[in-house]
């Protein structure tokens, strides 16, 4: 590193310059409101000189790395992220952060290049090959056996349980948009309106004609199927951004309908008091109506308002895993194979003989008939909805679960639920600054991996089964 | 192959006063031609004939502003008046493409299964049988490997079948969507300059390639060329397309002796051999 050194100094040192002569004012004074005597400042010049040091090592430490001089790198960073995160008394908490995550940021640079030539190797050779196979397959398994038991871990109290369900019921979003999106390629930015329609069935259904939520939830499922295709048929011919500014369209029409049909939808002041789901005709209340009986009385427990939730929670876990095993078994049929065909080039498909028109009304109609299912668990468990529930940053949402886990990839969606609709929540105690955690989130992941969380893609069938035992 | 053909065949296609016009553009004009059945006919011409257009009228990717085309298989299929996909699914026409258009994220061998999506779809009752894996669906699937991998045989890519077809190599690439629209099954071939970009090697293997799918699939071909060494050597029809009008047709050494032909391609010098 020797000829280098010098050279490097001198970077980080103007780089310590700048951001010395930037934050001399805007951290190096502070104004304080004394009250009665008006505006009065402090001097935080600790404050400055620690943050200019920061970077200033920061800076060597990222400099190191590029020049691929690892150890010295992860020293730094490792010095960095020691004193942020340690006992080591600052003069603020912004202070802590900053340094902490400069110091994992410096040893992530500096362990990149070695992780990432792993990594190509891992996937090249044969036996890497199999083993992710192998773990793709066992990590869905383990996933779901951690998700059945999850209501009986120490750690699920209401507000764990209560985020695992919305958690879930993005999942099931995800993967039903991710038959229109992933799949057949076709960009829907109004899918929350079939999840208002799923939810809107019940709530009528339910609160008008006193139909259970187990009947109603396949009629919502055709309800919003049949919403799919009278949207599709018209809208289907066009492609790409003008699709998506149509079915944009759509989700607003929507909501403005359900916001000004009042005689129907009751307007914006929504629908309330619609009942939850029963177990075998048993309600999930502390007292139950005349002719039901409670679940807590059926069974002889205590009752318990975690009783509701758990069993809400299992709800949306069928649900979700049955729109998962429906999506991975049509991916094997020939419509499914049509949807992907389609995705990649629909002029080719048309040569081929394969209708692009019932095709895209399939992928259209089913995954609508998901985001009808899921709405109506929703109206369901909220037991009161609004227009507000369905406005175009839930679309957005959905959308960006599934482009962030990469599209097509199931695995990819669960994922990028947990990180998109979990962090925040989790992050709660960052207060302002969460946002801003979550943009970086979003940031990092398209920088690092610009095809979502999950880019393999599995084919639907082989023609050269990968055997394990081969000659890797 | 230059010796002429029974007359007595009724022809696989027959186009009649073709005319296809872009607003002022006039970019094929009445033209007027067959195609027999095991036959491999070329339409040829400089650069802006009009050959491409032809073909897009044929499958179905233009209407036609005048004329007819009639395919003779089990019956007659009036090819202007269907729709686009139709074409490939009842008249069983298909077709390649000047720039490859193969579905690149997906593997080889779901290409060519993909190519055979209406019968697959039969077989697993517009996919909704199919959800509950009943075995006449998976039979029928395994019998559409089987058609693939006797194509991927052929055209030298079984060990290639797992792979994304965009990773192939170009000449593999163009050989992989032959097969793709073989796999559909087709009465009628249309292949838009098949052997463009390709090495003099893979051209040899082409022309291979489509003389075997005329004699074993006893399909017919429409083939638009601009290597005149695969047109002379295979093709047992031609059609010179100028400015979108038919200048000639014929077999291949008599067109190639035509003056008209010589002076579309050579150009005229100062018309001078305009009365040779």
């Amino acid at each position: 590193m020797g000829p280098r050194l010098p050279s490097m100094l001198k970077d980080a040192g103007l780089t310590a310059f700048v951001a010395a002569a930037l934050g001399i004012f805007i951290v190096g004074f502070r104004t304080y409101d004394v009250s009665g005597k008006g505006l009065t400042f402090d001097y935080q010049f600790t404050d400055l000189a620690i943050a200019v040091a920061t970077i200033f090592v920061g800076r060597l430490g990222l400099l190191l790395a590029a020049e691929g001089l690892r150890w010295p790198a992860l020293v730094l960073g490792a010095v960095l992220g020691g004193i942020g995160a340690g006992p080591l008394a600052l003069p603020s908490d912004f202070l802590h952060w900053f340094m902490a995550l400069g110091g994992l940021l410096i040893i992530g640079r500096a362990l990149w290049p070695w992780a990432r030539q792993r990594m190509s190797t891992a996937q090249h050779s044969r036996r890497g090959l199999l083993l992710g196979r192998a773990g793709a397959k066992w990590f869905g398994w383990i996933l779901i056996a951690g998700a059945v038991a999850l209501p009986f871990a120490p750690f699920a109290d209401q507000k764990t349980m209560d985020l695992s369900v919305l958690i879930l019921t993005y999942i099931m979003l995800g993967w039903g948009l991710n038959i229109v999106v992933g799949l057949a390629g076709l960009l829907d930015l109004g899918y929350v309106a079939f999840y208002a329609v799923g939810a809107y069935t019940y709530a009528l259904l339910s609160t008008e004609l006193g139909l259970g939520f187990w009947i109603i939830l396949p009629l919502a499922g055709m309800m919003a199927a049949s919403f799919g295709i009278l949207l599709g048929f018209p809208v289907l011919r066009l492609r790409g951004d003008y699709l998506a500014i149509v079915t944009l369209g759509f989700g607003e029409i929507i909501r403005l309908v359900l916001i000004n049909w009042v005689d129907l939808t009751h307007g914006p002041d929504g629908i309330r008091s619609i009942p939850g789901p029963t177990l075998f005709g048993a309600v999930f209340a502390e007292t139950a109506p005349a002719g039901h009986q409670t679940f807590s009385e059926m069974m002889g427990l205590p009752f318990s308002a975690n009783q509701r939730l758990i069993f809400l929670y299992y709800i949306i876990l069928v649900l979700a895993l049955a729109t998962n095993l429906f999506t991975q078994r049509l991916r094997r049929l020939p419509v499914g194979r049509a949807w992907e065909a389609l995705r990649e080039d629909e002029t080719a498909c048309r040569a081929l003989g394969i209708n692009p028109t019932s095709t895209k009304l399939t992928a259209f109609a089913i995954g609508a008939m998901f985001a009808g299912i899921a709405g109506s668990f929703f109206a369901a468990k909220q037991r009161f909805i609004s227009p507000e529930s369905f406005v175009f940053i839930e679309s957005a949402i959905i959308l960006a679960i599934v482009v962030l886990g990469g599209m097509g990839s199931q695995i990819g969606v669960v994922l990028a639920s947990v990180l998109l609709i979990g962090l925040p929540e989790w992050f709660r105690e960052l207060g302002s600054y969460r946002m801003l955690a979550f943009g970086l989130a979003m940031v990092l992941i398209m920088v690092f991996r610009p095809r979502g969380l999950i880019s393999h893609r599995e084919p639907s069938l082989r023609l050269h089964p990968v055997r394990p035992g081969g000659d890797g | 192959m230059s010796d002429a053909p029974p007359p007595n065949v009724p022809p696989l296609i027959q186009v009649e006063h073709l005319t296809m016009r872009f607003g002022g553009l006039v970019a094929v004009d009445d033209v007027s031609f067959t195609a027999r059945p095991r036959e491999i006919t070329a339409i040829i011409g400089p650069n802006g004939a009009g050959k491409t257009t032809v073909f897009n009228c044929i499958t179905g990717f233009y209407k036609p502003t005048v004329g007819r085309l009639t395919l003779r298989t089990d019956r007659e299929y009036l090819l202007e008046r269907m729709l686009g996909h139709e074409i490939g699914q009842q008249a069983k026409v298909a077709r390649t493409f000047q720039n490859v258009r193969l579905f690149p994220a997906m593997t080889v061998l779901e290409n060519l299964i993909v190519a055979q999506h209406n019968k697959l779809m039969r077989a697993s009752g517009m996919s909704v049988v199919g959800l509950f894996g009943i075995k006449s669906y998976r039979d029928a699937e395994a019998a559409a490997v089987e058609i693939a991998r006797d194509w991927l045989d052929r055209i030298g890519l079984v060990a290639d079948a797992d792979r994304p077809a965009g990773q192939l190599p170009y000449g593999a690439q163009r050989r992989l969507e032959i097969a793709r629209a073989m796999c559909t099954d087709p009465r009628l071939l249309c292949l838009d300059e098949p052997a463009a970009g390709l090495n003099p090697r893979e051209s040899g293997e082409l022309n291979n390639l489509l003389v075997s799918i005329r004699e074993r699939d006893g399909v017919g071909l429409l083939l638009i060329e601009h290597d005149m060494s695969v047109v002379m050597k295979i093709s047992d029809h031609v059609v010179v397309l100028d400015y979108g009008r038919k200048i000639a047709e014929g077999a291949p050494a008599s067109v190639q002796r035509d003056p008209a032909v010589i002076r579309a391609y050579l150009g005229t010098d100062d018309g001078e051999e305009a009365h040779a």
